[in-house]
C-alpha cells in the first residue's frame, strides 16, 4: 500500500457535500454523455439504415453485413479508440464512430428480423387494396416492424451509454471523465468515480424505459392484441 | 499515418520487446492477458453455472434471467473496473485479484442468462415425452435438457470470454498489470509520441480477441455432436459488449 492509497481511504465513497457543491459539474458531464450518446446511436441508425436498405435490394449482402459487423462488434471498444485516434486525432469524431459502429450489428440485424417477420399475406392485402411498393414499405411493413425495431434500438443505446465512459480515454467520455477525474487525481476522489457510474446506470434505466414507453406510443395496436 | 505507423515499427524493434519475463515485453503482456481471463472465466463459470441450471431446472426466477442481462449490460464496465480497483485498494488488496473479481462480475450476467435460456427452453414435448418414459428427475436435466443446452450454454461463455479480453484491458488504467491494455494505456499517456505504440496495442489486441471467439466457435461446431446444433440463440443474449 503506497502512500496515495493510504490518503485515498481518508475520503467517503458518498460525500454529499462534494455532490452538493459540484452540481454544475455533474449536470454538465451528464448532458455531454446524453450527447454523444445521440449523435453515436443516431449515427449508427443512419448508417444502418442505409445497410438495410441496400440489403433489401441485394439480398446477398446481408451475410455479408452481418459477418463485418459482428467483427467490428468483437472489436474492443479500447483497441477501436486506439486505431481511430492516429486518424482523427483526439477528440469526438473517434469517440463518436467508435460508439456508432457498435449499434450496427444491433440494429441492422432487428430492422431486417422486423421487416421479415411481416407475413406475406398482409403484404399481398396491402397489395391487393392498391398499396404501391414503396406505400406498402412505409405504411405496412416498417409499422409492423417497430417493436422489434425498436427493441434493438433500446440494446443499442443502453450498450452505448455504457460505452460512451470509455472515451473519457481521449478527452470525452461524458460521465467517464468524472470517473477518470476522480482516479487521476492525487489523492483519488472516490466519490467522483461512484457518482459517475451511479449516473451512467441511472441514464441507462432511463433511456430505456423512455424508448419503451416511445414504442408503446408509436405502436398502440400492440397493446389492444395482447388485451384481446 | 506514415509517422504512426514508423513509430509502430521502431516499437516494435525495441530489444525487450519480444521477451516473456521483461513488463514491456509483447509476449509477457499477452500470457498475463490470457492467464487474467482465463482465472476470471474459470471462476465465473464455476459460480454462475450450477445456480443457473438449476433455477432453469426447476423454471424458478424466470424474471431474474431476463433481467440480469440487462443489468449487465447498462454497468459501465470502465466505472465498474475503476470501483473495484479504489474498494480494494481501501482494504490494501492493490493486485490483480481486484481486476479479476471485476471481471468476474462483468462476464456472470451473459453466462447465467444463456445457460438458463438453453435449459428452460428446451422444447416442452420433449421434457414431457423424457418424463413419460420414466425418466427421473436427474436423467431429465443431465440427460435431455443440459445436452441439448449445451450449445446456448457455451454461446453464453464464449460472449462472456469477448467481453472478459476487452475489459482486461481497461484494466490498465488502474492496474499495473492490464495485458495488452498496458500498451494503448501508456502509448495514450505519451500523446501523439505514443500513437505507434497505441496501435501495435490496438492490433494486437483485435487480433486476440477475434483468434480466442473464432477458436472457441471452431471448438463448439468440433465437438458439440451435430444434432445438438443449430438451436435458435435469442438474439438479445448475444448482445455484450466492453
Amino acid at each position: 500500500m503506497n502512500a496515495l492509497v493510504m490518503l485515498g481511504q481518508e475520503r467517503p465513497l458518498v460525500d454529499w457535500t462534494w455532490i452538493a457543491d459540484n452540481l454544475p459539474l455533474i449536470w454538465d458531464a451528464t448532458l455531454e454523455h446524453i450527447t454523444l450518446t445521440v449523435v453515436s446511436v443516431g449515427l449508427g441508425m443512419a448508417v444502418s439504415l442505409l445497410l438495410t436498405i441496400a440489403a433489401l435490394r441485394w439480398r446477398w449482402m446481408y451475410g455479408g453485413i452481418l459477418a463485418v459487423g459482428g467483427i467490428l462488434y468483437s472489436i474492443p471498444s479500447l483497441a477501436a479508440l486506439a486505431f481511430l485516434v492516429p486518424l482523427f486525432g483526439i477528440g469526438a469524431t473517434a469517440a463518436v464512430i467508435t460508439l456508432a459502429t457498435y449499434t450496427v450489428l444491433i440494429l441492422v440485424r432487428n430492422i431486417m428480423t422486423g421487416l421479415d417477420g411481416v407475413s406475406e399475406d398482409t403484404i399481398e392485402a396491402a397489395r391487393g387494396q392498391g398499396y404501391t411498393e414503396r406505400q406498402v414499405l412505409l405504411g405496412v411493413q416498417i409499422p409492423l416492424a417497430l417493436p422489434v425495431m425498436m427493441a434493438g434500438l433500446r440494446v443499442a443505446t443502453v450498450t452505448v451509454i455504457g460505452l460512451v465512459t470509455v472515451t473519457a480515454l481521449i478527452g470525452q467520455g461524458g460521465l467517464g471523465q468524472l470517473i477518470l477525474t476522480g482516479v487521476r487525481l492525487l489523492p483519488p476522489l472516490p466519490v467522483m468515480i461512484v457518482v459517475g457510474t451511479v449516473l451512467s446506470v441511472v441514464l441507462a434505466i432511463v433511456f430505456d424505459l423512455a424508448l419503451l414507453g416511445l414504442g408503446k406510443l408509436l405502436t398502440p395496436w400492440t397493446r389492444s392484441q395482447k388485451s384481446a | 499515418m506514415g509517422d504512426v505507423l514508423q513509430q509502430a515499427v521502431e516499437f516494435m524493434g525495441d530489444p525487450g520487446r519480444w521477451s516473456f519475463t521483461e513488463p514491456g515485453g509483447i509476449p509477457y503482456r499477452i500470457v498475463e492477458h490470457l492467464w487474467l481471463t482465463l482465472a476470471a472465466m474459470l471462476v465465473a463459470t464455476i459460480l454462475t453455472l450450477p445456480p443457473a441450471v438449476w433455477l432453469a431446472h426447476h423454471h424458478r426466477a424466470e424474471a431474474l434471467a431476463s433481467s440480469i442481462v440487462n443489468i449487465g449490460r447498462a454497468i459501465p464496465s470502465f466505472g465498474l473496473i475503476i470501483l473495484f480497483w479504489l474498494i480494494a485498494s481501501r482494504n490494501g488488496i492493490s493486485s490483480n485479484w481486484a481486476l479479476i473479481a471485476a471481471l468476474v462480475a462483468l462476464a456472470i450476467p451473459p453466462i447465467f442468462t444463456n445457460a438458463y435460456t438453453g435449459v428452460a427452453e428446451v422444447d416442452p414435448a420433449l421434457v414431457e415425452s423424457a418424463r413419460g418414459q420414466g425418466l427421473t428427475d436427474r436423467q431429465l436435466l443431465f440427460d435431455v435438457e443440459l445436452p441439448l443446452g449445451t450449445e446456448v450454454i457455451l454461446t453464453g461463455i464464449r460472449v462472456a470470454m469477448v467481453q472478459v479480453i476487452a475489459t482486461v484491458g481497461i484494466g490498465a488504467i488502474v492496474f499495473n498489470g492490464g495485458g495488452l491494455g498496458r500498451f494503448i494505456i501508456d502509448g495514450f499517456a505519451k500523446g501523439p509520441a505514443g500513437y505507434g505504440e497505441v496501435v501495435v496495442g490496438a492490433v494486437l489486441l483485435a487480433v486476440l480477441v477475434l483468434v480466442a471467439e473464432g477458436l472457441f466457435s471452431a471448438a463448439m461446431r468440433r465437438f458439440v455432436p451435430r444434432g445438438l446444433q443449430g438451436r435458435h440463440v435469442p438474439d438479445e443474449i448475444e448482445a455484450a459488449v466492453a
